[in-house]
């Protein structure tokens, strides 16, 4: 008998690139979606590498991916089933996913309550909201230990390990499973999806219903693009222009 | 009237910079719903009740302390129970902490424990009769996304540098409470804490921050980054992210979309170019420095101050210009 199989569910959700230059749509609240590229968020990739590698250590396991949203998000799921997860979940709200955390949090805590997992992984937050509300409050409305932020993450004999940055230092923690635990930069580079995945993908089973959505408590009034910086000035050349900066730094700036 | 609760977050038995941001941010918060109260709450090892005076000489009415050995690091478990518990017997309008590792775990919990609209990382807080209207960058800082939030309590946690601690003197009343659940039962368990280099503030707190990238060429080039922060007296060292990901430096002093988030009063960028995905990490600070010797590279188009040239020259040059004119300040 190999290590014990592993059941995990893996959240994600689509954002557009982020190295994409933005401007607001119509509507003042939103941006303008048109002509943006959107993938699979990158923290969620991470977590969906993450989630691919525990199982293959185990030796089997079921690797298992949600999202919440419209039917675009189809496309990011079958993604990930083209990276080697077994399954898909979507659930579907008519909109994109609101901006409340926890009112999508309480649609994944309904679905994921009786799925038997051992592990749920998050991102340690998406690009698009930037809070990094949904993954630590379905662990709590799930009851579950909850690690954020994870650099590193092993699983053994039921037990978890994991590594976080704190600011100016790093903290290891230990924690029984099943656990919910959000996944940070730098701990695996997602994989390319192959050929063969991509057709297998196509095969495997994504199953979609209503989300259960909580009620929407927050909501985007307004957005806009923050404020340009006045533009830059270049005051000299080589170690010569340092009596100047300094200068300026003393006069003008007032930081020295 | 409305009174707020804050979570003053220590470390060990150290009050952190961001607890005060948060105590100044729940001040005005109470005092723009009608002049109520603001609570603090300390959950720290013993001796971590000290911090109360500095809580209130920034606005706190009360501070409830409660210090328990294992709270020497950070248990989650116990501190959620603990607030919440806290929230739920006073009612409050708010409950406040910082966008920090501590708070960014804690807030997302309490919103759940209390089935509160939380907003994370705000910069701004304004009250609008039944709701609470914030300002949250969004897209990695591309987009200022204005919330409302309804239904009481709500949580917001502040991005730290946004609120500058401000003190509005009161004696704070300390009341010792117990913790809501036991710190030593807890599911995750702290095995150990390592701390990075001594003697440097944190990047999220550093006024100052000196960030190296690859025209630094190589990683012992790193000490001309070291003594230029040496050379300033109170600053801290960033990264880019090629740097971390090439092992020069650890991950966790990256400075950039996804890394960290930081608004000093002066960023000395040394050797970077500016790639899109840097300048969304640091593009908010107040002065920017640049050195590069690519004067077509992008971060001169943020820079308020560019010098054109070698780093391995200009750098070193700059140290000992600093060093002479801090000296004679």
């Amino acid at each position: 008998m190999g290590a014990p199989t592993v059941k995990i569910a893996v959240c994600i959700k689509r954002t557009p690139d982020s190295e994409s230059r933005f401007k607001i749509a119509s509507s003042g609240a939103a941006i303008d979606e048109a002509g943006l590229k959107f993938d699979i968020d990158d923290f969620a990739g991470y977590a969906v590498e993450v989630a691919l590698q525990l199982n293959e250590k185990s030796g089997g396991g079921e690797t298992v991916v949600v999202a919440v949203g419209p039917d675009l998000v189809q496309e990011s799921l079958r993604k990930a089933m083209s990276m080697g997860a077994d399954r898909a979940v979507q659930l579907k709200t008519d909109a994109a996913a609101p901006a409340d955390g926890l009112a999508v949090a309480k649609a994944l805590a309904a679905e994921l309550k009786d799925g038997g997992y051992d592990l749920v992984l998050f991102g340690k937050h998406a690009f698009d909201t930037s809070a990094g509300v949904v993954g630590t409050a379905t662990a709590e409305l799930l009851g579950l230990p909850c690690v954020t932020a994870v650099s590193k993450l092993d699983i053994a004999n039921g037990r978890g390990s994991a590594t976080r940055d704190l600011e100016g230092a790093s903290e290891k923690v230990e924690f029984s499973l099943p656990a919910v635990v959000t996944i940070d930069e730098g701990i695996a580079r997602p994989r390319y999806p192959s050929l063969k995945g991509i057709m297998a993908a196509k095969k495997k089973p994504l199953e979609s219903k209503p989300a259960q959505l909580g009620a929407v408590r927050v909501t985007v009034q307004k957005a806009e693009l923050p404020p340009e910086r006045p533009a830059g000035r270049i005051i000299g050349e080589g170690a010569a222009a340092v009596p100047e900066l300094v200068r300026l730094l003393q006069t003008e700036a007032k930081v020295l | 009237m409305a009174n707020v609760l804050v979570f003053a977050e220590t470390r060990g038995t150290a009050l952190r910079k961001v607890a005060l941001e948060a105590v100044t941010a729940a001040r005005a918060l109470a005092d723009a719903s009608g002049g109520g109260e603001v609570h603090a709450l300390i959950a720290g090892a013993p001796g971590a009740a000290a911090g109360a005076e500095q809580l209130g000489k920034h606005g706190a009415d009360v501070v409830y302390v409660v210090e328990h050995p294992s709270l020497a690091t950070f248990e989650r478990e116990s501190i959620a129970a603990t607030v919440a518990e806290r929230a739920k017997q006073g009612s409050y309008r708010a409950v406040v902490l910082g966008f920090s590792s501590q708070g960014r775990d804690l807030g997302p919990r309490l919103a759940a424990k209390l089935d509160a609209p939380i907003a994370a990382d705000v910069t701004e807080i304004a009250v609008s009769g039944d709701t609470v209207v914030v300002k949250h960058p969004g897209y990695a800082n591309k987009v200022i996304l204005t919330l409302a939030l309804s239904g009481s309590p709500v949580v917001l946690s502040v991005r730290p540098g946004a609120f500058t601690a401000k003190e509005s003197p009161k004696t704070a009343r300390v009341e010792r409470i117990e913790p809501a659940a036991d710190p030593a039962a807890a599911r995750v368990v702290v095995k150990e804490v390592v701390e990075g280099a001594k003697g440097r503030p944190d990047l999220g707190e550093a006024p100052i921050i000196i960030a190296g990238g690859r025209g630094l060429k190589a990683a012992e080039n790193f000490k001309l980054v070291e003594a230029l922060a040496d050379a300033f007296g109170n600053a801290a060292v960033g990264a880019t992210r090629a740097v971390t990901d090439d092992g020069w430096r650890p991950h966790s002093d990256q400075i950039g979309q996804t890394g960290r988030q930081v608004s000093p009063q002066l960023y000395v960028a040394v050797g970077i170019s500016g790639a899109i995905q840097h300048l969304a990490g640091m593009r908010t600070s107040k002065t920017i420095v640049a050195i590069n010797k690519d004067k077509d590279a992008p971060i001169f188009k943020v820079a308020d101050y560019g010098i054109v040239g070698d780093v391995l020259e200009v750098v070193p040059a700059l140290t000992a210009a600093v060093a002479v004119a801090r000296k004679h300040h």
